[in-house]
This record gives structure tokens, C-alpha cells and sequence, in this order.
């Protein structure tokens, strides 16, 4: 049977001058050859350092890593990782195409170039210095430096953080031309649909624990992000449970609470369903709030 | 084997593209040595040495161009690490070992053209050398940039970009100074005990090969020995050590 991609007990603590903070508390992640997961949290959650570890790029204070049965150094060694890191700069100096083709030659059977860079967009701009580009440009560059090298594994830290919906959009439509071809896919993200629309499964992490691990179908319905409140007497809160859109629903008196996966298509339904509906809020919902409420 | 240089070929002409830090690297040791060394071209034995200045000076300054050249890599990889490229680098199949030897090619590129142009210059100037005595000098100066190469990549691990400057340059700085590029160091006293401790202070003596002269003691081969050695193991730490972000 191939192996995947294993983390053990796996636990890393930094120390700074307000103390020592405890970023990764023993998690274990076990992720077949060939899933797409999506590693989801808030901010300080404790993905890009689970991240970093798995890439072997920041040692373990405990636990173990194995990448397709063997240690992220030899993985990647053998070319066997790609990844888009959620920082970072290109260096100076090359053209984008230069860049491109100097790290394609690093790895044993890196995709065509230039199919890669009709696919990610950036034709336009192969032949323009990487220190000229915009922040946007710069960022594509860097998910075709990933794709390019055609590992197994391909690892996006945050690779939208940044871009507005539509951009956004289109990556994730680039990662599904681009990446389905029997790849594993980690990716970080602290945006739900993210996960919901790219991802098999969903891991979800918060102040450096597991809270949830699941198919995304599942964490969508757990962390059902955003509440409806509103006035409307005589209705009964099973019938609103029935609306499009609703996880649960609660009445107190007058009011209801709607707890929603999707708040955009509930407020709709409820309209249609219920013209009498009044006072109405929308709120909370972010994923932190969620996340909270699951570990607390 | 094609695949191989690649990777090397685009670092050699990134490093040409970045023309401010290419020309200074040429210019400044030549205009220096013109200045120093155009003036005073007569002078047949500097302080006694048995070198004409305008030998010794070519060889000193052609040392400091290619001192310079090597440690300027470390500047270069103390700005891609704070630009986080380093961290890129590291997650492809590049081994440590090539991404040394790529930086000290690099590195040796640039200390090449230095000491071609202040070869030309000295030429120029009437420097005389038989032919053998060429061949031998230019070997002893590049084994003796080696310790260099290894300082270099050591700091650039080591320092942020934002200090790396001055402390490359208070480093060029003193070796140069204690090592003899800027005038040569006594026969006797402290000084010369210090100079000897240096690679700099070799470097500069493949100058006495030019006139017929000793190569390196053994003292000599072995300062530079044990520099080298120390600063690689140093630097292979800083390397593997330097992974975190920002």
C-alpha cells in the first residue's frame, strides 16, 4: 500500500519574550495519497508552523514527520514536494521565464514551461524582470514555481491571502485544471468556502490543536458560521430549520436565532418564506467565533 | 549534465545583471590602484620589500577586489534570506552542497574579472612578470580566496540584511588593513605576528611569487587551511540551522 503523508505527535513551542508559546500541542494528521486537504483555522492557529514541519523546514520539538515513508529531507531531495509558501519574495534579476526554468532544471520532471505559464495566466509576462512585477503577478509566479516542478506533493500555505474574490476565483479554478491529476494537496486557508469548494476533507485546527478532521461537508455543517436574528412570532423554529441555507434554529418569545452554513441563501428563503419577518441582524459567524465554540 | 548547470548558469547571470554591485566590485579596486600606483611607478622596493610598488599594490588590490568579490556573496545571500527565497530554495532538490558551490563560483566569477582588469592595469603601468611567475601567483591568489568564499556564505547565514553591510565592510576593512593591502606590514613586532594569523596577509604575499620569490610557508598554508576549514563548518551550521521565517 503507498504511504501518505503521516505527522505523529507532532509539537513545536517558541519562545519569545512574552514566554514561551506552545504553536503546535501534539497533533496527528494522517493523509492518504492522491486527498486534497484543506488545513483551516484562524490566524495563530498553528497551520503555517505545521506546515513549516512538515516541509522540514522548522525541526519538531516532538513527534514525528513521514513523507511518503520517508523524512521531508529526503522527499524533497528527490523532487518529490512543491510548495507556495505563504511569504516570501522572488529573487532579482531573472525574467520570470529565467526563474522558472532555473528551478524546473532542480527537479526531474518538471511540467512543459510554457503550458504553465498559459495555465496560471502570466504568459504576458514571461519575459518581464521579477523585481518589476506587482504584488499579484509576483504571486502567481511563485504558484507556478509550484506547479511547474510536478511533485506528488504540493503544499499552498495561504496561497490567496490577499487576492479579492475574483482572483481568488480563478486560482482555485487554475488548482483544479492543474492539480487533480492524482497529486496530494495540502492547503492552509482561513477562508471555509475554500475548503468546502476545493478540499475532500478538512482539518481543523485552532491554538495549536486539532478541533475537527472530517469531509468538508461535515465541518461546514459543525461550524455553521453565521446567525440570523430576527422578530417573527407564530412560527415554529422546526419549519425554519427547514429553510434553505439553516443548520438550526432556536426561538426565544418573538425572536429566533438561525444558525446558518450559508446566511446569504437563508436571509433569501426566509423573506420569501416569511414577508413579516422584522428587526432582522446578521452576525457573528466568523470563523474564529466558531472555533472557539468548538474548543471551548 | 545539462540539467546541472543550468541552475548555475541563470546564478552567473543574475549576478552580471546586477550591475551596481558587479562594476563597484571592478572599479573600485582599480581606480584605487591607478591612483596609488600611477604616481609613484618607479619606486622599485616598497618599504624594503624587494617589490616595486606597482606590483606589490596590483597584487594587493587585485586581493582586495577578489576579497571583497567573495565576501559580496554573503551580502547577496543575506538579502535573499530576508526576502524568504532562501526558504523556497531549501524545499527543492538543491543539494547544500551545490548551493555552496554555486555561491563560490559566483563569488570566484566576479574575483576573476577583478584580477584580470588589475592584471591589465598593472600591465599597463609596466608591471613585468615572467610568464611562469604569472601562472603561479594567480594560482596562489585563487586557493587563497577560498577561506573567503567559506566567510562569506558564513555570514550571510549569519547576519540580516540590514547589518550585513557594515559588517562585511568592517571586515574587509580590518583584514585589509592588518593584512598589508594598504601598506605593507613590518618584518618584526606585534603587527606582524597578527598578519600572519590572517589569509588576507597570505594573499597579498603571492605578490613575492611575481619576482621570483617564495610561495607560502607553511605557516601560510596552514592559516589558510584553518580558516577555510572553520569557517565551512561554521557556515554549514549557520546553514542548517537558518530555516525559520523572517
Amino acid at each position: 500500500m503507498p504511504r501518505g503523508i503521516e505527522l505523529r505527535e507532532l509539537r513545536k513551542t517558541y519562545r519569545t519574550s512574552n514566554g514561551p508559546i506552545e504553536a503546535v500541542r501534539g497533533i496527528d494528521i494522517t493523509i492518504e495519497p492522491g486527498e486534497t486537504v484543506a488545513l483551516l483555522g484562524p490566524n495563530g492557529a498553528g497551520k503555517s508552523t505545521t506546515i513549516d514541519m512538515l516541509l522540514g523546514l522548522t525541526p519538531p520539538d516532538g513527534g514525528t514527520v513521514s513523507l511518503f515513508g520517508e523524512d521531508p529531507e529526503h522527499a524533497i531531495a528527490r523532487g518529490a514536494v512543491g510548495a507556495m509558501l505563504q511569504s516570501g519574495e522572488l529573487i532579482r534579476d531573472l525574467t520570470v521565464r529565467e526563474l522558472l526554468t532555473q528551478i524546473a532544471s532542480l527537479y526531474p520532471r518538471p511540467l512543459d514551461l510554457d503550458a504553465t505559464l498559459d495555465l496560471v495566466g502570466i504568459a504576458n509576462i514571461a519575459n518581464q524582470r521579477t523585481q518589476k512585477l506587482s504584488g499579484g503577478q509576483a504571486q502567481r509566479v511563485r504558484f507556478a514555481l509550484a506547479l511547474l516542478t510536478n511533485p506528488e506533493l504540493l503544499v499552498l500555505d495561504e496561497p490567496t491571502v490577499g487576492m479579492d474574490v475574483e482572483s481568488r476565483r480563478a486560482f482555485w479554478g487554475t488548482m483544479r485544471d492543474a492539480a487533480s491529476h492524482g497529486k496530494t494537496v495540502l492547503f492552509a486557508t482561513h477562508y471555509l468556502e475554500e475548503a468546502d469548494e476545493f478540499a475532500d476533507r478538512a482539518i481543523l485546527m485552532a491554538r495549536g490543536v486539532i478541533v475537527a478532521d472530517g469531509p468538508t461537508t461535515e465541518i461546514k455543517a459543525m461550524v455553521g458560521t453565521r446567525t440570523i436574528r430576527a422578530t417573527l412570532p407564530d412560527v415554529p423554529a422546526e419549519q425554519l430549520e427547514r429553510l434553505d441555507g439553516v443548520t438550526h434554529a432556536e426561538r426565544r418569545g418573538e425572536s429566533i436565532a438561525l444558525a446558518c452554513f450559508d446566511s446569504d441563501v437563508a436571509i433569501r428563503a426566509l423573506l420569501a418564506a416569511y414577508p413579516q419577518v422584522g428587526d432582522i441582524e446578521i452576525g457573528g459567524g466568523s470563523l474564529e467565533d466558531a472555533f472557539l465554540e468548538l474548543t471551548a | 549534465m545539462k540539467k546541472r548547470t543550468t541552475y548555475l548558469r541563470y546564478e552567473l547571470v543574475r549576478t552580471l545583471r546586477n550591475k551596481r554591485f558587479f562594476l563597484l566590485s571592478l572599479a573600485i579596486p582599480l581606480l584605487i590602484y591607478v591612483l596609488v600606483a600611477a604616481p609613484n611607478r618607479t619606486d622599485r622596493s616598497l618599504a624594503g620589500t624587494g617589490v616595486s610598488l606597482r606590483l606589490y599594490f596590483m597584487v594587493a588590490l587585485a586581493s582586495f577586489g577578489a576579497m571583497n568579490a567573495m565576501l559580496g556573496a554573503g551580502v547577496r545571500i543575506a538579502v535573499e534570506r530576508s526576502a524568504g527565497w532562501n526558504r523556497q530554495l531549501r524545499l527543492t532538490p538543491l543539494s547544500t552542497r551545490a548551493y555552496f558551490g554555486t555561491k563560490v563560483l559566483t563569488g570566484y566569477m566576479v574575483a576573476g574579472c577583478t584580477i584580470a582588469l588589475l592584471y591589465i592595469a598593472g600591465g599597463g603601468l609596466g608591471v613585468h612578470i615572467a610568464a611562469g611567475n604569472w601562472v603561479k601567483m594567480t594560482l596562489l591568489l585563487l586557493v587563497g580566496l577560498v577561506p573567503f568564499a567559506a566567510l562569506g556564505i558564513l555570514i550571510g547565514h549569519l547576519i540580516t540584511a540590514d547589518a550585513v553591510a557594515p559588517a562585511i565592510g568592517g571586515l574587509t576593512a580590518l583584514l585589509s588593513f592588518l593584512g598589508g593591502i594598504w601598506f605593507p606590514v613590518g618584518q618584526s613586532g606585534v603587527l606582524h605576528y597578527v598578519a600572519q594569523a590572517l589569509p588576507s596577509y597570505w594573499l597579498v604575499q603571492a605578490s613575492h611569487v611575481a619576482v621570483g620569490g617564495h610561495s607560502w610557508n607553511g605557516t601560510g598554508w596552514g592559516v589558510m587551511a584553518a580558516w577555510t576549514v572553520i569557517a565551512a563548518r561554521l557556515a554549514m551550521r549557520a546553514y542548517a540551522r537558518d530555516t525559520g521565517r523572517g
